[in-house]
């Protein structure tokens, strides 16, 4: 088996194994489910979801981590449900400002050697100031093409499903497969290395702050899709949830070692693991202590296969 | 024999069945509480209330199930996943207590277009298609001046405790003050504090003002703060002007004292967290298709001199004065709406 499976494909084995498991385990709960309509229900918060672990693994892969991606995705979707709704090039501008800041962030945390939870943390405030600016009170409505997609119906297969399965291939493909993926993959494994070699460092980390604040974009805009408009505080939850994403899909927090395709998965599990606790009716005061307990089982499995894997290295 | 077997079977049956019929249509419904928070001793009353209200009339046979659902954080992205959950357990309604009033409409416009009854309440969801109950906050300032009215015809300065700055509740319950006053001119708002629904932030805010004001006839408050405004005039050692009271029961305790050892007359109100159970009932007459409009009003619980000593018996120490709904108070409600 050693020979047969690389180790980038036993990194994905868990998590796929726990995303089959709780998904055999919400149909078994819940054969209603098991639909069209159902499967697109279950998902379909998971796509914005999935967007902002992408986002958030890109940051992860040159080493670093971002406290703003909840505030951040909140703001988008503010932008999205007024600015993008009613003046779209005024929206579009706003965004690409968006994507700017991310960038000089990207360069200053790399030119001061600044540690990136302290600055990302700062910004999480600056971005939460702006989208509540942006939308003092609750409202706003969805731009129609926005709309229109996220609650298109596909042949056969659910737009949820669908759009997982883009993103993953899409970011599998560019963090993966591109020669650029493979400069970021670098800086987070050995930055001198890859300095040596030629590359620029800063512009790689300029490039990937930018291309994880597109990702995030991406979230916000098909997160307000979903709901039809937008809260200053409607996406908080994201920060957490798409570090837990990146690591139940079998990233970590440094050496540059993820994997866009467990990102996503990791992120419809942990959709799937609200449901599942959810259908099982447990109590809301245990809510918080069960879905732990799923995120320790599924790294605690993780940490025996990788302990069998390097046992399997030495002579 | 057999024939005859038969016949008694099915007329049994007929009987057992019959009770039931005729109880209410809604019979096999299943109705879900989705509810964002249940973290104060407002929201934990509310929960208390539903199950209460909601196990009887299980138990009665007047719907299949009304199961509570609470997220464990206070978060809309995660409440609306919940409701999607209800829609894929085949529940006939969803009543939700929302954690925004806007980021949930997504979810909900899904319960609908399955075909599912959606009735918020006290956190209302703006989505056409669900019904709302909301509280008329600003009724609620305005019945204090006029009440105050009625008391002291002659009218005087009033003192105004307002809540937490920059919440709607806030703006809307004072504005409805304003309001009230403009309408009984004889009134004048001669000060104006921030007591943030709390007795000891009101207390602190009263005492550092009163000094500055002159001879006060009442006291106009949100609820939660009028306790601390008493304590403030009386350390202050001036006389205790009319304090509208908010259905917290150390501020009914206060009153009590008071009208046993003076004769104090004041009013009490405050919205019931009981609300739920006036939802749950209401989606209940929606499901046995009555025709109900979208937007109706919760009534208020006014607390008065002479309901002061059951209500206040009624109120667990620290807690709120709370009044679960009937069947027949939803009927009312959904009437007067018409």
């Amino acid at each position: 088996m050693k020979k047969i499976l690389s180790s980038d494909t036993v990194r994905l084995l868990i998590p796929a194994l726990s995303l089959t498991i709780l998904l055999i385990s919400v149909f078994y709960l819940q054969p209603r489910a098991m639909s069209y309509v159902g499967l697109n229900l279950l998902f379909n918060l998971a796509v914005p979801i999935a967007l902002a672990t992408i986002a958030q693994m890109l940051i992860m892969t040159v080493n670093d981590l971002d406290l703003s991606m909840g505030t951040f995705v909140s703001f988008v979707a503010c932008i999205t449900a007024t600015f993008l709704q009613a003046t779209p090039l005024i929206g579009v501008l706003m965004l690409a400002a968006a994507i700017a800041t991310y960038a000089v962030l990207g360069v200053l945390i790399h030119v001061r050697n600044l540690p990136s939870i302290v600055v990302t943390l700062g910004m999480s405030f600056v971005w939460g100031g702006l989208a509540v600016l942006i939308l003092p009170a609750p409202g706003g409505e969805a731009p129609g093409w926005v709309r229109a997609v996220m609650v298109s119906r596909p042949p056969f297969v659910p737009m949820a499903i669908l759009a997982c399965a883009i993103i993953a291939v899409v970011s599998h493909l560019l963090i993966m497969r591109s020669s650029f993926g493979v400069i970021l993959r670098g800086v987070g494994g050995n930055a001198r290395s890859v300095e040596r070699a030629g590359w620029s460092i800063l512009k790689a980390r300029a490039a990937t702050y930018a291309l994880a604040a597109f990702f995030a974009i991406l979230s916000g805009i098909s997160l307000v899709g979903l709901t039809t408009s937008a809260d200053a505080n409607i996406a908080l939850r994201y920060t957490l949830l798409s570090i837990a994403g990146v690591v139940l899909g079998g990233g970590e927090f440094t050496g540059g070692r993820v994997s866009p395709i467990g990102a996503v998965i990791g992120a419809l599990t942990l959709t799937l693991a609200g449901s599942f606790l959810s259908f099982l009716r447990i109590s809301p005061d245990w809510q918080i202590g069960a879905q732990g307990a799923i995120l320790i089982v599924v790294l605690a499995l993780r940490l025996l296969l990788n302990r069998l894997e390097n046992r399997g290295k030495r002579p | 024999m057999y024939f005859r077997k038969m016949l008694l079977a099915s007329a049994a049956l007929a009987c057992a069945a019959l009770p039931m019929k005729a109880m209410a249509d809604t019979a096999d419904k299943k109705i879900a509480l989705s509810n964002n928070y249940a973290g104060n001793s407002w929201r934990q009353a509310m929960l208390t209330s539903w199950e209460k209200v909601t196990g009887e009339a299980v138990k009665a046979g007047i719907v299949a199930a009304a199961d509570p659902f609470t997220t464990a954080e206070n978060q809309a992205t995660e409440q609306a996943a919940q409701i999607q959950n209800m829609i894929l357990q085949g529940y006939d309604a969803i009543v939700i207590n929302a954690a925004s009033p806007t980021a949930l409409n997504g979810a909900v416009k899904e319960a609908c277009d399955a075909g599912i009854t959606v009735v918020s309440f006290d956190g209302i969801v703006t989505e056409p298609c669900a019904w709302r109950i909301a509280v008329d906050f600003k009724e609620m300032g305005r019945s204090q001046i006029e009440y105050l009215s009625k008391k002291i015809p002659a009218g005087g300065n009033l003192l105004e405790i307002r809540g937490l700055a920059g919440v709607f509740v806030d703006d809307e319950i004072s504005a409805g003050i304003h309001a009230g006053v403009a309408q009984f001119p004889q009134f004048k708002i001669v000060g104006s504090v921030h007591g943030d629904w709390a007795q000891d932030v009101a207390q602190k805010a009263v005492a550092g003002i009163l000094p500055s004001l002159p001879e006060i006839a009442a006291v106009v408050t949100q609820g939660g703060d009028g306790y601390g405004a008493a304590e403030a005039f009386a350390a202050a050692k001036r006389p205790i002007p009319t304090i509208i009271m908010g259905n917290r029961q150390d501020e009914l305790k206060w009153w009590k004292e008071q009208k046993d050892a003076n004769g104090y007359e004041t009013m009490s109100v405050s919205i019931a967290p009981g609300v739920s159970t006036l939802a749950f009932w209401v989606a209940q007459q929606i499901l046995d298709g009555k025709e109900v409009k979208k937007d109706l009003v919760v009534p208020f619980l006014s607390i008065t001199q002479d309901t002061l000593e059951a209500n206040l018996a009624s109120t667990q120490e620290g807690g709120v004065a709370n009044v679960e709904y009937s069947q027949a108070d939803a009927q009312k409600v959904i009437e007067a709406a018409k």
